[in-house]
């Protein structure tokens, strides 16, 4: 029972984000302050994580690649395809799910807890609109643009790593990286990465604004919300890889 | 003025407020007092629209809250002043920014005109130099007025005070009692203030409800409760002997009886 409760309340703070704001500056002004929050607030765990993955996943496949038939540039190619099709959208958007969504969750709860919110809702403010939604949109926007560095940055590290420790040339590494390119694979991870932002920011904004309770409760929440987070990430990229990998286009 | 009619709230099977009904006079203090979980928070919670009361009606001068739908009780809500427990300030914002934010999102005034509403509003709580502080940074009380500062930087119709003696020393709690009091004359405003505080409730109660178990128990002015014959009011108001010599003293005051050189034991026998 208490999923459906659950799923029926997150449902209704959803639609009850959609309303005419009280005052558009304020609402942009909390836009641009999330964005810079979760974008910039999450570049540097991006970055380092982004650059290990990319030059682990070069070092690992060139191990497993033993066989003197397969040419050094297929090291190049699995490292770019892994990275753009797994690596930065899942991986990144797990840590996310932590950094981000327990941020969002516990924010949110301290301020329920505190009767923020209820301070909010007497001056006659939509909360769900005003706390939810921009976060909600910022994540939108920068989530995926923090998968694109990420993909980037870790093919750069596979690089670096696969020069560094002389398991393939530049030449190489630049002829593997361009071999049988699938340009939907992009797009793909892109899908993915809205798809992973908007599970990333609804659920722990959901736990957080329902918390009731003190600290303990807000902890609570703010764990649930990203372990719920990171099982709705992989079960949807699973749901995505079957819908999307299997199709024509894939 | 706000009249609530036979509101009753239950959380599952807990009945919490049963056919309670009242009217809170414009331009006075309305206290509602209680022990703890009589329903008091519950009741004002319901009156402000943070709780859906599962019958009854709330109506605002005339004007029925409970069948308004959200856009007009976001109108409304407009006309609300609410000083929480805790005070409820957004922590992440400076004084001056937290009493600006409904300013910011209601008005169309400039930076600087909203700037001489919040100082106006500041010294009028008597904190002048608190503007760039964050809550963090002020005491319990200072939170209580930056509080009291924000409900009425829109220069509200109705204020809401839960508790705003709560985790207070008495005299910055007389200090607190007193604003809210002056604050109520000056802007002809209804206050409603619930309350655990006996100085208070002898000080600014012009209107008393006394909650009992979710019942409305009794209703009088701070005069009337000197007098009460209800032993359960008086078993709250006095639950101390302290307090119970002083009421005995107001009595015997009240009927002329009292002589500051008598002794006073002689005088209560």
């Amino acid at each position: 029972m208490t999923i459906f409760t659950d799923l029926g309340r997150y449902l209704l703070m959803l639609k009850g984000m959609f309303s005419k704001p009280e005052n558009m500056r304020v609402y942009w002004k909390e836009f641009m302050h999330q964005c810079a929050e979760i974008g910039i607030g999450s570049l540097g765990i991006v970055v380092i994580i982004s650059f290990f993955m990319g030059a682990v996943s070069a070092v690992q496949t060139a191990y497993q690649l033993v066989s003197p038939i397969i040419p050094k540039a297929s090291i190049a190619q699995i490292v770019r395809d892994t990275v753009i099709l797994e690596f930065a959208p899942t991986l990144v958007c797990i840590v996310l799910a932590g950094v981000v969504g327990s941020k969002i969750a516990s924010e949110l709860g301290n301020m329920r807890v505190s009767e923020q919110i209820d301070a909010l809702e007497i001056m006659g403010i939509n909360t769900k609109a005003y706390l939810i939604m921009p976060r909600i949109v910022a994540a939108l926007l920068m989530i995926p643009l923090l998968v694109v560095l990420s993909a980037g940055l870790g093919i750069w590290g596979g690089r670096i790593a696969g020069l560094g420790s002389g398991i393939l040339s530049s030449y190489d590494f630049d002829k593997g990286l361009m071999q049988n390119f699938v340009p939907f694979n992009v797009w793909f991870a892109l899908i993915k990465s809205y798809t992973f932002a908007f599970i990333i920011s609804s659920i722990p904004a959901y736990y957080g604004y329902h918390v009731k309770g003190g600290a303990l409760e807000i902890g609570r929440s703010s764990t649930k919300a990203v372990v719920i987070s990171c099982i709705m990430i992989l079960f949807s990229d699973y749901i995505l890889a079957q819908l999307l990998l299997n199709s024509p286009a894939g | 003025m706000i009249e609530f009619k036979n509101i009753r709230k239950s959380f599952g099977e807990k009945v919490v407020l049963n056919d309670v009904s009242a009217v809170l006079q414009a331009g006075k203090c309305n206290l509602i007092i209680g022990t703890s979980g009589s329903g008091k928070t519950v009741l004002m919670k319901c009156l402000v629209g943070l709780f859906e009361p599962d019958q009854g009606e709330i109506i605002y001068d005339g004007v029925n809250f409970s069948e308004m739908d959200e856009e007009k009780r976001k109108e409304l809500r407009q006309q609300i002043g609410m000083l929480f427990q805790g005070s409820a300030l957004f922590d992440s914002l400076t004084v001056e920014k937290n009493i600006m934010f409904p300013l910011n999102m209601f008005t169309k005034w400039t930076y600087n005109e909203k700037r001489k509403r919040v100082n106006e509003v500041l010294e009028r709580v008597n904190l002048k130099d608190a503007n760039k502080k964050f809550p963090a940074e002020i005491s319990g009380g200072m939170k209580k007025r930056v509080g009291i500062a924000r409900a009425i930087v829109l220069n509200p119709k109705y204020l809401f005070c839960d508790e705003p003696n709560s985790g207070l020393d008495p005299q910055t709690s007389m200090v607190v009692d007193k604003l809210i009091q002056e604050i109520t004359v000056e802007y002809k405003i209804t206050t409603v203030v619930n309350t655990h505080d006996m100085n208070s409730v002898m000080e600014t109660g012009d209107n008393i409800i006394y909650m009992y178990q979710g019942l409305k128990e009794w209703e009088g002015s701070n005069q009337d409760i000197i007098f009460s014959k209800n032993e359960k009011l008086n078993s709250f108001i006095f639950a101390s002997n302290f307090l119970q010599d002083a009421k005995d003293m107001r009595m015997l005051e009240a009927k002329g009886k009292i002589d500051n050189n008598r002794n006073m034991d002689e005088l209560l026998k």
